[in-house]
């Protein structure tokens, strides 16, 4: 059977495998001895091989963030290199191979984990090549230096490359070498282009949906329309009279067929027309769901945060203002459609996929199957897009129970309209949030109450405490100072599977603190730019507010139907400015030409995917915030494909300008923050453009009722 | 019943069904997986090749409609002198994010350049417009062409 590997890394990958015994092999446990263990999440592996070439399993999956790329720029650092010398693989899904530490791709943390620990493990290899060539050159290590895969001694001029340093090098690995300071940075903080873009723009990179296997068939399934709903009837014989079809598989709540594409399994789905018992949630609609977190956020929940005395702080107020934010279910819709390809035979089952969570795809196809994980390898690809919904193993849970009823390999595909319709979605919310102001305006008393469905409850299991850390996230410590906060959190659950969505917490919450600051500026009589500058006592939000303020020309006049609006956060170690233009077109359509974003990431490891990012993740949100929303209607998602699940085209994305501001701060996360901060920065320009102030997402729609 | 049509330069003969859109016929039958499926209703251009110079989406073509026909997909593409300008450009400026939809969103771009050498903004996201990113590479796709547009002409 082949073992097909992402393109990048197939040569690297198949060279890896066959020396790492006698490589030079850095596990980046060892490096981490230094790093206190609350830092880390994830582990890795770097190897110098035996013929001088460095490999870099990759710890973190690249689903477009750039992080195969940033990584590398780690280690190429250090061992002075360029990062398309080394050579990067996307490792097979190993938890014991790198434990301690989880192998999840989410929530910004990739270069945050991995900052210290990647760069103190290539520092180690390089202190140990340094000092292999030192002892055979009979000279102090000091005043050696790397260069192109050698170890150089500028004094002679002598050269000495990593393959005859190798074996040496290899029984003297230091564990507390110091990496590059930052004065001596030839890599990090340089713009440096992608590694994956050669394959990628030619149609050879590949993701998980074009995994080949021979003998493979490809199929597709039904799933219960409605949430919960059982599988009553189908009918075989229709599905196997189309010419094509191989087999047709019933679960109690789902339907497969196996054929030799997957169009005419799809015309075999059909054929066998499937039928339902809808059960329980057959009459459960969106306004249900709505009312339900409204009656949440009546009254405070579970305590996320509680500091000072609130009804004190208020009775003092010169002004008190509430007001009521709703958000809707989001769908993932990544342009790769739902996937996994699985083949079980006596000897155990192999899976390929692309996926965030290698590691628990592992786990959960041994549950499944009831395997130990010895007997399950999967197999990691490159992913057409994550945005969180590469977290959930549902993919590979249908599959390998499919794959367990048929004897060949088999292909799985999600139709786009299954994709969507059982997507597991980002939470429905509602927020209730109020504040008092004092006579100049500053914050007294902040509550802020918060009802969706705790996603974290899911992972948590009996440890769930009533509050969804992630949900809270960016609300518990927001930038506006108060006397007295009160935040709270109630898991109100519905049918709906729900799941992460780029922008996690934080997203939700900036587009209500960020929206509902505008309102306190307006109460209090204040331009919004000034009011947050009166109030927030953070200097990098304020650095990066007053930059962002400054490039977009606010406080510029502009033509009636046009407004300006900002947001800022301090979410995943990332201080993040957005201003966006606003116009209004005589049919009410909301129009955002441009968006101005500054950042302060830290060192900004790689500046050129930093701003792809904001690029990207401005746009991916303002699809969401213009358009977003898939509804329960009669218990199933309403909507199917990317008509009704709008993403912008080329005409409608904004022109997005960014100022990388590079500072001596820790790293931050930098996939999150530019989503998170587009919903509020529109809704207040739409305000300053219409004096509407629309406080729910999708602002279009809101907008068209206000 | 057989269809017989050219792929990327190489005559084949494929064992499918009339009706079978061309998107599965290239990758489930032909093997050529640079063609992407993104939604099966001609929503998103992931599908995008070209047929005598006109970008098809393959996923809304039945096979037999390009029977006899010259497919250009993007693994045939960018071995021309246009697709490797464009996938020159779309390297040079770092384009792609996840990639998924960028081989339709290049053959979209000669298409374009086929039809106007020298587009402006406003004809490049008009010829554009039927394809999706969803990681937003907009800006940078907009960009690349014009990039490719005077590397073409130079």
């Amino acid at each position: 059977m082949t073992t097909p590997i992402a393109t990048p890394s197939r040569r690297a990958f198949l060279a890896g495998s066959a020396v790492l015994a006698s490589a030079l092999v850095v596990p980046l446990h060892r490096a981490l001895s230094s790093v206190p263990a609350a830092q880390l999440a994830a582990n890795g592996y770097l190897a110098v091989l035996p013929d001088g070439a460095v490999s870099l399993a990759l710890p973190k999956t690249e689903m477009g963030q750039g992080i195969m790329t940033a990584l590398t720029m780690l280690v190429a650092e250090e061992l002075g290199l360029a990062p398309s010398a080394i050579k990067v693989s996307i490792p097979p899904a190993d938890r014991a191979r790198f434990a301690p530490i989880d192998t999840t791709t989410g929530g910004s943390t990739s270069i945050r984990e991995l900052w210290k620990p990647l760069r103190q493990a290539a520092a180690n290899a390089r202190a140990a090549l340094v000092d292999a060539a030192a002892r055979q050159w009979k000279v102090m290590p000091d005043g050696l230096t790397l260069a192109d895969g050698a170890v150089v001694n500028p004094a002679s001029g002598k050269r000495l490359g990593f393959a005859a340093l190798v074996a040496d090098a290899a029984a003297h690995v230091p564990t507390d070498a110091t990496p590059t300071p930052r004065s001596a940075w030839k890599v990090i903080g340089k713009d440096t282009r992608r590694l994956d873009s050669a394959d990628k723009v030619r149609g050879t990179a590949q993701f998980g949906i074009d995994v080949k296997v021979p003998g493979m068939k490809i199929a597709t399934l039904a799933q219960s329309p409605v949430f919960g709903g059982k599988l009553a009837g189908h009918n075989t014989a229709a599905a196997k009279a189309v010419p094509g079809v191989a087999d047709v598989i019933a679960l109690d709540d789902c339907l497969f067929v196996t054929a030799d594409s997957l169009w005419t399994a799809k015309k075999g789905l059909e054929a066998a027309s499937p039928t339902w018992n809808e059960g329980a949630n057959a009459g459960l609609d969106q306004a249900q769901v709505v009312s339900a977190l409204d009656a949440a956020v009546a009254k405070p929940g579970v305590t996320a945060k509680a500091e000072g005395d609130l009804a004190q702080a208020r009775a003092g107020a010169a002004k008190t203002l509430e007001a009521l934010y709703h958000q809707p279910f989001l769908a993932h819709a990544t342009m790769e459609p739902g996937n996994c390809t699985a083949h079980v035979t006596p000897q155990g089952v192999q899976v390929w996929t692309g996926t965030q969570v290698p590691s628990d795809c592992r786990a959960a196809a041994a549950r499944v199957l009831g395997l130990g994980e010895d007997k399950v390898q999967v197999h990691n690809f490159l992913m057409g897009g994550g945005f969180g919904r590469r977290l959930e193993t549902d993919m590979v849970e249908r599959t390998v129970s499919l794959a367990a009823k048929v004897p060949y390999p088999v292909k799985l595909v999600w139709t786009r309209e299954e994709d969507i319709q059982h997507d597991m979605v980002r939470p429905a919310y509602a927020d209730r949030i109020s504040a008092s102001l004092d006579q100049a305006g500053k914050v007294t008393a902040w509550e802020h109450r918060i009802a969706g469905s705790a996603v974290m409850a899911r992972f948590l299991g009996d440890k769930f405490n009533g509050v969804d850390d992630d949900a809270v996230d960016g609300a518990i410590a927001p930038l506006y100072p108060a006397k007295a906060r009160l935040v709270t959190f109630k898991q109100v659950e519905s049918a709906m599977p729900t799941g992460w969505w780029r922008g996690v917490g934080g997203l939700r919450n900036t587009f209500v603190i960020e929206s509902f600051a505008d309102e306190l500026a307006l109460a209090a009589g204040q331009d919004p730019l000034a009011w947050r500058l009166a109030q927030i006592t953070d200097p990098r939000a304020r650095a990066v507010l007053q930059k962002a303020a400054a490039e977009a020309g606010w406080g510029k006049a502009l033509p009636k139907g046009e407004g300006l609006g900002l947001a800022v956060l301090h979410i995943w170690d990332t201080c993040l400015a957005a201003v966006a233009h606003v116009k209004v077109d005589a049919q009410k359509q909301i129009l955002v030409p441009q968006v101005t974003v500054a950042v302060d990431c830290g060192p900004a490891i790689n500046p050129l995917g930093v701003k792809a990012q904001i690029e990207g993740g401005v746009t991916f949100a303002l699809s969401a915030a213009l358009y977003g929303g898939v509804t329960l209607e009669k218990g199933r998602i309403a909507q199917s494909n990317y008509n009704d699940v709008r993403p912008l085209r080329m005409n409608e994305a904004p022109r997005v300008i960014t100022h990388v501001m590079p500072t001596d701060n820790a790293p931050g996360g930098m996939g999150e923050p530019p989503a998170a901060v587009i919903a509020p920065a529109v809704a207040n320009a739409l305000f300053a453009a219409t004096g509407k102030r629309v406080r729910q997402v999708p602002l279009q729609a809101g907008f068209e009722a206000a | 019943m057989p269809v017989s049509l050219t792929i990327d330069g190489k005559q084949r003969t494929l064992a499918v069904a009339e009706d079978m859109p061309l998107l599965w016929a290239l990758r489930d039958i032909a093997g050529v997986t640079g063609v992407k499926f993104g939604c099966g209703a001609g929503l998103c251009g992931a599908c995008s090749v070209l047929v005598d110079g006109q970008r098809l989406f393959a996923c809304q073509t039945p096979v037999a409609d390009v029977a006899g026909k010259a497919v250009t997909t993007i693994e045939g593409l960018t071995g021309q002198p246009l697709g490797q300008a464009l996938a020159a450009a779309w390297e040079e400026l770092d384009v792609v994010q996840c990639g998924y939809c960028q081989p339709g969103q290049i053959v979209a771009a000669a298409a374009l350049l086929k039809a106007n050498p020298k587009p402006d903004d406003a004809a490049i996201d008009e010829g554009m417009s039927g394809n999706i990113c969803r990681c937003g590479t907009y800006n940078r796709i907009r960009a690349a062409i014009h990039r490719a547009a005077d590397t073409i002409k130079a």
